[in-house]
């Protein structure tokens, strides 16, 4: 086989090397620059209202001697895994579906649908939930005026409420990521297998779902991270009965401009967030090679 | 695509005749003129209102730019990441006036300049409008934490007592406001406490087990927006630390929507006006405190749309049923039986802080 050899590059100016120039600048600008000032600060200490240069450990010595910060952490784990898992659920099936059931003409239309919700607020639709699950809403509503409940169901300002704002969102995410994935996959795979006997089961646990992880994988991760960010949300529809990382960050900030201990709270959660890309690193492609 | 297909019909000959009538409209007539000025306020949401800002700007030929913001820690962080001088004006929470002054940030005012004794006497004599002497701040709108309530679902005899908060009645029926600072003052003066007698041991000893006490019976706490809205939907009946601020801009459509204080005292909060040192309009800034604090600018502000409560100005310029709404009549009383926020020291202000997470968190 004759070896393929590039062309050769005119005036020496080779732009594919220099293409990627913009995102480095980008990437250290805006993330890897805040990024360490974050870190730094978070060594600092708030003292007598004032802000001092400080190298010590005490903010991070205070955040896990602190039930109650230690528990907001594991909350804001819970509920960032809760939600991604039950959206992974809800959006496999239906990504199945789309590539695999629907007509290709339709599948255009379909994934509009899919996009649907990214049009509209993050605000306008945590307060949209709202009005469906609170106790005037459309839900407790309907239920009493058949008759299957006398008093209105408490379905909002609990972590349930937070949990269902997530999922509605990055279900749909997921629904775009896994049908990326399924789309991607030979049909000849599948004929082979079904040729030498596999029946739809063995099919799709065999060969499907073992391919289909990658594209699992990219949507979940981007679901968690985002998930353990948000503020919005449990604010919002979860009523801010429980605390999570966000909602102690804003607080040290808006109430209290101490940096110095959200910055230990952010570093925290920046862990947990590389720990987790750690845990799905080999399976954070789109291709299948 | 409607804008840019405007744009691009316009002709050079059209815009070169535009600009031309705009520059003989400058010369000839002031008012038509581009603003000659600007001026930059950092301010609490009621003064975006146009009807506040705009007899200003057309009465100093001035353009005013606003940043609002919520919590004295985002203001300090939006001053902390901004360059000496871009700031002419602050409005901000009273009690934290000595701490910013303290700073260096704030420019003394000269009390002669203001209508001061047309003020109400408890809130122009509040202990944080001066340092050593020195006036930081001109006091311009107060009010009060308490109860707001829906009238149509709770009984009003139970709301003149802070004890509510722990009534099992209202189990799972009431908002709290997001704010540390209010809710443990009232909880202080529930057990008889001044504010001011709040310190850190008795913080520890007397108040946390009552503010954890609290929390089975909430439902939401919230920012203003999310507080209010959790009233005006029914998803609560009350918010503990709201009060006329949290329900007097709805009181026209939803009547039932009340608010008072209780017997055994309540807070009052103040918001002050100060001109930052950096200034390089501090003429200019002092001149848009003074419209602030005069009485057309005082009904302007009380009743601005983003929230009403009461103008430190008694001769606001307010009618009739704005003054019934804001309870005008009652002040004399609410004034005697009310405290005023103290002012806490940063240790003391770090430890309410964090028993406020650990009440969110139980």
């Amino acid at each position: 086989m004759a070896e393929i050899t590039r062309p050769p590059i005119r005036g020496g100016f080779d732009f594919s090397r220099w293409a990627i120039v913009p995102a480095i600048t980008i990437t250290v600008c805006f993330f890897i620059v805040p990024l360490v000032i974050m870190l730094l600060v978070s060594f600092w200490q708030r003292i007598g209202g004032k802000l001092e240069a400080t190298w010590t450990l005490a903010n991070y010595e205070k955040f896990f001697s602190r039930s109650y910060l230690v528990d907001a952490l594991f909350n804001s784990i819970e509920v960032a895994l809760v939600a991604t898992i039950v959206s992974v659920l809800l959006a496999y099936p239906l990504a199945h579906i789309l590539a695999y059931r629907v007509p290709q003409r339709w599948q255009r239309f379909a994934l509009i649908l899919a996009v649907l919700p990214f049009w509209t607020s993050y605000v306008v639709r945590s307060y949209s939930w709202l009005l469906v699950l609170s106790d005037n809403g459309i839900i407790n509503v309907a239920l009493q005026s058949i008759g299957i409940i006398d008093q209105p169901l408490s379905m909002s300002y609990n972590r349930g409420a937070t949990v269902l704002g997530f999922v509605h969102f990055f279900t749909m995410l997921l629904t775009l990521t896994i049908y990326a994935n399924l789309v991607q996959i030979s049909p000849s795979y599948r004929r082979a297998a079904a040729d030498l006997g596999a029946s739809n089961l063995q099919v799709f646990l065999r060969i499907t779902l073992p391919l289909s992880v990658p594209g699992i994988a990219v949507g979940a991760f981007i679901a968690f991270v985002i998930t353990i960010g948000d503020f919005i949300t449990p604010q919002i529809l979860g009523g801010n009965t429980e605390l999570l990382i966000p909602q102690a960050i804003m607080l040290q900030v808006a109430r209290a401009a101490n940096f110095p201990m959200a910055s230990v709270m952010s570093m925290t959660l920046m862990a947990v967030v590389t720990i987790t890309y750690l845990a799905f690193a080999k399976y954070l492609k789109m291709d299948r090679g | 695509m409607t804008n840019l297909s405007v744009r691009s019909s316009i002709s050079r000959r059209s815009f070169l005749g535009t600009m031309g009538g705009v520059a003989a409209a400058s010369a000839l007539g002031p008012r038509l003129s581009w603003a000659a000025d600007e001026l930059n306020i950092l301010v609490w949401c009621d003064h975006a209102d146009p009807k506040l800002l705009q007899p200003f700007e057309q009465a100093h030929n001035v353009r005013v730019n606003v940043k609002t913001y919520e919590g004295t820690g985002t203001a300090l962080s939006i001053i902390e990441q901004s360059q000496p001088g871009d700031w002419d004006v602050f409005v901000i929470d009273a009690p934290d006036v000595p701490q910013v002054a303290k700073q260096g940030l704030l420019a003394s005012l000269n009390k002669d300049d203001y209508p001061w004794d047309d003020l109400f006497e408890q809130i122009r004599n509040a202990p944080y409008n001066s340092v050593e002497g020195k006036l930081y701040s001109v006091p311009e709108k107060f009010g009060y934490y308490g109860i707001a309530y829906n009238d149509s679902k709770v009984d009003g005899t139970d709301m003149s007592s802070n004890d509510v908060m722990w009534n099992p009645k209202y189990k799972g029926r009431m908002a709290v406001y997001d704010y540390y600072f209010p809710v443990i003052q009232m909880i202080a003066i529930s057990l008889g406490m001044k504010p001011s007698d709040v310190n850190v041991q008795n913080l520890e000893e007397k108040i946390r087990p009552k503010l954890l006490e609290l929390k089975p019976q909430v439902s939401l706490i919230g920012d203003i927006v999310g507080v209010q809205n959790a009233l005006v939907s029914g998803n609560v009946d009350m918010i503990v630390a709201g009060a006329e601020f949290a329900v007097s801009v709805l009181t026209t459509e939803k009547p039932e929507l009340q608010w008072t204080i209780a017997e055994n005292g309540g807070l009052i909060w103040t918001q002050g006006l100060a001109i930052f040192e950096d200034s390089n309009k501090k003429d200019l800034a002092n001149e848009f405190v003074k419209w602030v604090i005069s009485p057309e600018g005082q009904g302007l502000l009380a009743t601005s749309d983003c929230y009403w409560a009461m103008p430190t100005n008694s001769n606001a310029a307010l009618n009739d049923a704005q003054k019934q709404i804001l309870r005008w009549d009652e002040q004399p009383g609410f004034l005697a039986k009310s405290h005023l926020s103290f002012l806490p020291q940063p240790e003391l202000d770090s430890a309410m802080l964090e028993l406020w997470m650990e009440f969110v968190q139980s």
